[in-house]
């Protein structure tokens, strides 16, 4: 479980509700992720595509990731080297893509604690993640089913299903 | 293991338990259903799938088993576009799909019109409004290109056995009052997430009411409820509509199995539709929604019947139903994307399109069109009154774009009056 744990990660904090039209906006769904990239929350956070560096955190209000099936919204993120998305609840939908793209998500009832350009860390405590703050508070999340981390450690349902079609 | 005691279930979880060759399954479980059709379009279907099966070195698990839909970038709107539209047609050839349904509309009313869906099935979609299928009886979701190459080639997936909060509705609609604004109501008050990713089955005199296409409506917008599915129980109007598109009678055998045991454990919330008013869901959530009469001063610019939502041939009588006679208010520009050819053909048949051509209209292609936004969108600064089902900042045009959704009457009536009008005083 410890690869995907991280430290010193800073926190891009965004409101609730944000929509996968936002993170990859329609008219740049005919191109590839790099292009995405340069457009993702342009129409709710200007400032997020140009500045995202690997290894930030993105934390969000409620309802992460509602609206359409369209993956390129986890994807998005992972090309952009997200090392996580914490939030209290996400879209279902989104839900099943992060993990089949191997973005992990975080399902942190407190996540609206962590403020704006926070370092923040993550430890699992077992199937558990716990968020670190700067000030020493930990925050626990959901636990992760097995199956699921084994997606993201894999880096997703495409690398998984390579490694068994070669056992 | 007992497993002769009766254990009462609901809708979704007999239509999952069928799909997991199982008598019963229980909420919270994740089990792994065989997958009885997948449908993709040209956005998630071919361009995203065939690199990943081709590293794979794999083929799709049952060709029959799968509709390709051309409904995102038909007609091309430029040449990146045009590209995807070709490599899917060249796909399609080489993977020799027996079903493919190229530019004669949107994949989740073109699927239901062929006949694949019926009641008892287990579906998956490439595209987030499939809970559309649960009108006919059926476990349809939405899914991710990846998740949907996983189907492909194992013909699998799992699903963790979801609660049903069942909506009963009682009462008798308005003229000039329909599915889409019980939906806008409902999302209204539980919220974008209120589903919670869990089943929301659909039922109560009310419902059984409906005809399919309103039926779909409900089921359509559950995405925006976010629910994996919407279901209604297959009845009377159900089959009979089957057997009028050409269904089988060998095909719907065993139909009435398909229903919610009424001991079953569920959450039940009470609606009455004689009282409910038009409803509009004002920028930029389909959440934000209220009754007709707030949004009285808001002058649209544009009016827009498109998309799986809200522009099925049902969709398009209401509209002439309001429009017969008139024309549009100055300022207004009326746009009408009849969700497919087959119902575009049956509305100019019965005279439809010619009351809506009167009235001004500009008749757009079958397809996803502004309401994607992949393609053409509202210009900036429009304001939009919009049959479709999402008004997210950004999604149908620059965000000064604002998008009010509503009924196809509302939608009607606010074109007419040149602000947004209740349809009951039209019609009345």
């Amino acid at each position: 479980m410890s690869q995907r744990e991280f430290q010193n990660a800073r926190v891009w904090r965004l409101g609730s509700d944000v929509d996968t039209d936002a993170l990859a906006p329609g008219a740049y769904m005919k191109h590839s992720l790099a292009v995405i990239g340069g457009h993702c929350l342009e129409a709710v956070r200007a400032d997020f595509a140009p500045g995202v560096r690997k290894g930030d955190v993105v934390v969000s209000g409620v309802n992460f990731g509602i609206g359409s099936s369209r993956e390129q919204a986890a994807g998005v993120l992972r090309h952009l080297g997200l090392a996580a998305v914490i939030s209290p609840s996400y879209s279902g939908l989104y839900f099943r893509n992060a993990f089949n793209l191997g973005l992990l998500l975080l399902t942190c009832p407190e996540a609206e604690k962590i403020e704006e350009g926070e370092r923040i860390g993550m430890r699992f405590e077992g199937d558990s993640p716990q968020v670190l703050r700067a000030n020493g508070q930990r925050l626990a999340c959901a636990p992760i089913p097995g199956f699921l981390m084994n997606m993201v450690d894999a880096g997703g349902l495409l690398p998984l299903l390579k490694q068994r079609r070669n056992q | 293991m007992n497993t002769t005691a009766f254990q009462p279930q609901t809708l979704a979880q007999k239509l999952i338990a069928r799909a997991a060759k199982r008598a019963h399954v229980a909420v919270g479980e994740v089990v792994t259903c065989n997958v009885d059709l997948a449908m993709f379009h040209d956005s998630s279907g071919p361009r995203r799938l065939k690199p990943m099966l081709d590293e794979l070195g794999a083929d799709i698990w049952d060709k029959n088993k799968v509709v390709l839909v051309l409904d995102h970038y038909v007609p091309a709107q430029d040449t990146d576009a045009q590209k995807i539209v070709q490599m899917t047609r060249e796909t399609a050839r080489q993977w020799q799909l027996p079903h493919v349904i190229d530019s004669e509309g949107i994949c989740h009313v073109v699927l239901p019109e062929r006949g694949y869906l019926k009641p008892g099935m287990f579906c998956v979609g490439g595209d987030s409004h499939s809970p559309t299928g649960g009108a006919f009886g059926c476990y349809m979701f939405g899914i991710g290109a990846t998740e949907m190459l996983g189907v492909c080639v194992t013909g699998q997936i799992w699903v963790q056995v979801p609660r049903t909060l069942r909506m009963l509705w009682n009462g008798q609609l308005q003229a000039g009052v329909s599915a889409k604004d019980m939906m806008l109501h409902m999302i209204g008050r539980f919220g974008m997430n209120g589903g919670q990713y869990q089943a929301v089955e659909f039922a109560g005199s009310a419902v059984g009411a409906l005809s399919m296409a309103e039926r779909m409506t409900l089921s359509n917008m559950s995405a925006e409820m976010g629910a994996q599915a919407g279901v209604i129980a297959a009845d009377a109007t159900t089959l009979n509509h089957l057997r009028s598109i050409g269904v089988s009678p060998t095909e719907l055998v065993g139909a009435e199995q398909w229903f919610t045991d009424e001991d079953a454990e569920f959450e039940q919330h009470c609606f009455d539709a004689s009282s409910l008013s038009p409803q509009v869901a004002a920028p930029h959530s389909p959440a934000n929604t209220r009754d007709v009469a707030a949004f009285a001063q808001v002058r649209p610019t544009i009016a827009y019947i498109g998309a799986c939502t809200g522009a099925k041939l049902e969709d398009l009588r209401a509209a002439a139903s309001v429009l017969k006679g008139h024309r549009v208010a100055a300022g207004v520009q009326l746009m009408v994307a009849p969700a497919s050819a087959r119902e575009q053909a049956q509305a100019t048949q019965e005279g439809i399109m010619q009351i809506l051509k009167d009235a001004g209209a500009t008749v757009l292609p079958n397809s996803c069109g502004a309401c994607a936004g992949y393609g053409a969108t509202f210009p900036d600064g429009s304001t939009v009154i919009s049959s479709t089902a999402r008004n997210f900042k950004g999604r149908m045009g620059p965000a000064s774009v604002n998008v009010y959704l509503a009924s196809p009457y509302t939608v009607a009536a606010s074109a007419l009056r040149g602000r947004i009008s209740d349809a009951r005083e039209v019609l009345a």
